[in-house]
């Protein structure tokens, strides 16, 4: 999660003359839609991707495989062994699956309610500066020392779970909501006032297509944030979950299905982030080439 | 040298656009600062009417104020004799900044029919109408690309034929091609001026290059310097088929020319009575 909001060329270059850089090329797909996969450049690829795990589990494998390397540390295959024991048996349907139904209740709510919020809140500066130190404050709370609280209001079901990954995960997405709304030309609106553009249409059609550069910076922030909620509200008076696993096989001693549990969360979280860039690809196609149009590629 | 004799065109075609005693004041700073002093003009069904003022007079002040988008001082605009309160239907607007004015995430056929749309019009009248201004503009190849895939001179004309789809009785100009290099400059005025005679809509068009206001215009008004009020209205008697190389040499065009200097001149050292 080292990605801040992004630095989008604010209203483009304020009295342009005529652009250096696009010269009427003939009508293309934006960027990122045009990945054609021939085998070779495919296979290729995958070495690319495969090279540094490669290496890095090979030299874990090394440093394990020593006469004299601890019993905390266990060497890959042990913890291959551990992995598919543990996530290809029932416990997929008592751990993984309801974690991954948290998460995804958790971040989706998040995601509604941040946008919804951070639309009004963007549209209205009234209503911001009533709302601004509030929410200043409740972001600067830490999530997970909501758990305790939480577990009182809300039980420590999933509602709790769910509770304490949106409140978590809301922020990123509600503040860069706020400042992608704030940040649409004012031109673009003069230009839909003008169509006679209003209502639902302009809030579909302009504010949040123009705030969608910023709004997805948020969501993926958010998701990592999802995910380590997850585990933390999981941490806590719990009897299922991934989070609840680990802990358990710490306290048992199951060494190798904790280390399994931990590669299990990284693979999820690589998986949701690539799904979630696939998604970005699709909805921010236009931007990308915007910006490389810019930028004179 | 007051109104030469704007008579004909008044008396032949009904008012279109009328504005009235146009003041605007703005008091959002530490003192009061009076842009438009007191405007008054009116356009013909079909005329092409050139605003022409030295920077900073206001023009841009006044032109939000004739496309509703800003509430004047004091004054009226009104719209084949409506008042104009918020921005009318039959208006359509051209913005400078062609690049601002375009939705990037949507095709040109896209940025074009969406006021279409929100008009309500049928799909096969829309498809209609996004077809002709697109072919109007010389665009019809580049429907499917995005805007930001274009020169600017393309962008601004994807601007126009979203104006032109639109079918407004009054299309205003701020300083369309003010960001756009000199010969892509050329071919766009030529553009407006065969869509105009075409489509026979109102056009005010503003700029700050003399040149192109009288190559383009019917008339000329002159503005004076801030705080703004209409210091010449110049009919230009040229013919009506005008060429960039044989107009431009005409020996009436350099006598409207040398005229409509002199007034911004003369605007310019100031028939400003109050420092604004």
């Amino acid at each position: 999660m080292n990605r801040p909001t992004v630095d989008r060329p604010r209203a483009a270059p304020a009295a342009p003359t005529e652009q250096e850089a696009p010269v009427a090329r003939p009508p293309r797909r934006p960027a990122g839609a045009a990945r054609t996969a021939r085998p070779a450049g495919a296979l290729l690829r995958t070495a690319h991707v495969l090279l540094l795990p490669a290496v890095l589990v090979g030299a874990y494998w090394a440093f394990t495989a020593r006469p004299d390397a601890g019993f905390y540390t266990p060497t890959p295959d042990a913890i291959a062994g551990a992995f598919a024991e543990l996530w290809f048996s029932e416990r997929l349907f008592v751990d993984v699956l309801p974690s991954l139904g948290r998460l995804l209740t958790g971040f989706a709510l998040a995601a509604l309610v941040g946008v919804g919020l951070g639309v009004l809140l963007g549209l209205d500066a009234r209503v911001r500066a009533i709302a601004e130190p509030v929410l200043e404050f409740l972001r600067a709370i830490p999530p997970p020392v909501l758990v305790p609280l939480m577990i009182m209001l809300a039980g420590i079901d999933d509602g709790m779970k769910v509770a304490v990954i949106v409140f978590g995960c809301v922020w990123p997405i509600l503040l860069n909501t706020v400042e992608g709304v704030r940040a649409v030309d004012p031109v673009l609106a003069d230009t839909a006032r003008c169509y006679g553009i209003g209502g639902v249409t302009r809030l579909r059609v302009l504010v949040l297509r123009s705030a969608s550069p910023q709004i997805m910076a948020g969501l993926r922030l958010a998701l990592a944030l999802a995910i380590i909620l997850m585990v933390i509200s999981e941490m806590f008076a719990s009897s299922s979950g991934l989070g609840f696993a680990i802990v358990q096989f710490q306290r048992t001693f199951a060494i190798p299905e904790m280390w399994a549990g931990m590669v299990l969360l990284g693979i999820i979280g690589f998986v949701l982030s690539s799904l979630f860039e696939l998604v970005e690809g699709r909805v921010l196609g236009w931007y990308r080439g915007l910006r490389s149009a810019h930028r004179g590629e | 040298m007051p109104a030469t004799d704007t008579t004909h065109h008044r008396g032949v075609r009904p008012g279109m656009l009328k504005v009235t005693g146009l003041q605007k004041i703005y008091n959002g700073g530490p003192a009061p600062v009076e842009a438009v002093r007191d405007l008054t003009f009116e356009l013909a069904e079909g005329e092409l009417v050139c605003l022409v003022g030295p920077s900073g007079c206001g023009k841009t002040t006044l032109l939000k104020c004739i496309a509703g988008l800003m509430a004047p001082t004091s004054g009226t605009v009104e719209l084949a004799g409506e008042p104009v309160l918020s921005p009318p239907p039959g208006m359509a607007v051209v913005f400078q900044e062609y690049g601002r004015s375009l939705f990037a995430w949507m095709s040109v056929r896209a940025n074009v029919e969406l006021p279409l749309k929100e008009k309500k019009l049928p799909r096969a009248r829309r498809e209609e109408l996004v077809a002709e201004s697109l072919e109007a503009v010389g665009l019809t190849a580049f429907a499917d690309a995005y805007p930001w895939q274009l020169s600017g001179g393309m962008q601004q004309r994807v601007a126009i034929a979203r104006a032109i789809a639109y079918e407004p009785q009054v299309l205003l100009m701020d300083e369309p091609f003010a960001a756009v290099d000199a010969q892509t400059r050329a071919d766009l005025e030529d553009l407006v001026r065969s869509i105009w005679q075409r489509l026979g809509v109102t056009v005010l068009f503003v700029t700050h290059d003399i040149d192109e206001a009288v190559y383009l215009g019917e008339r000329v008004l002159v503005l004076s310097n801030s705080p703004t009020v209409v210091q010449d209205d110049v009919t230009v008697d040229l013919p009506v088929e005008r060429d960039q190389l044989t107009t431009r040499q005409d020996e009436r065009f350099t006598r409207l020319r040398a005229h409509v200097y002199a007034q911004i001149q003369q605007a310019k050292k100031g028939t400003a009575p109050t420092a604004a």
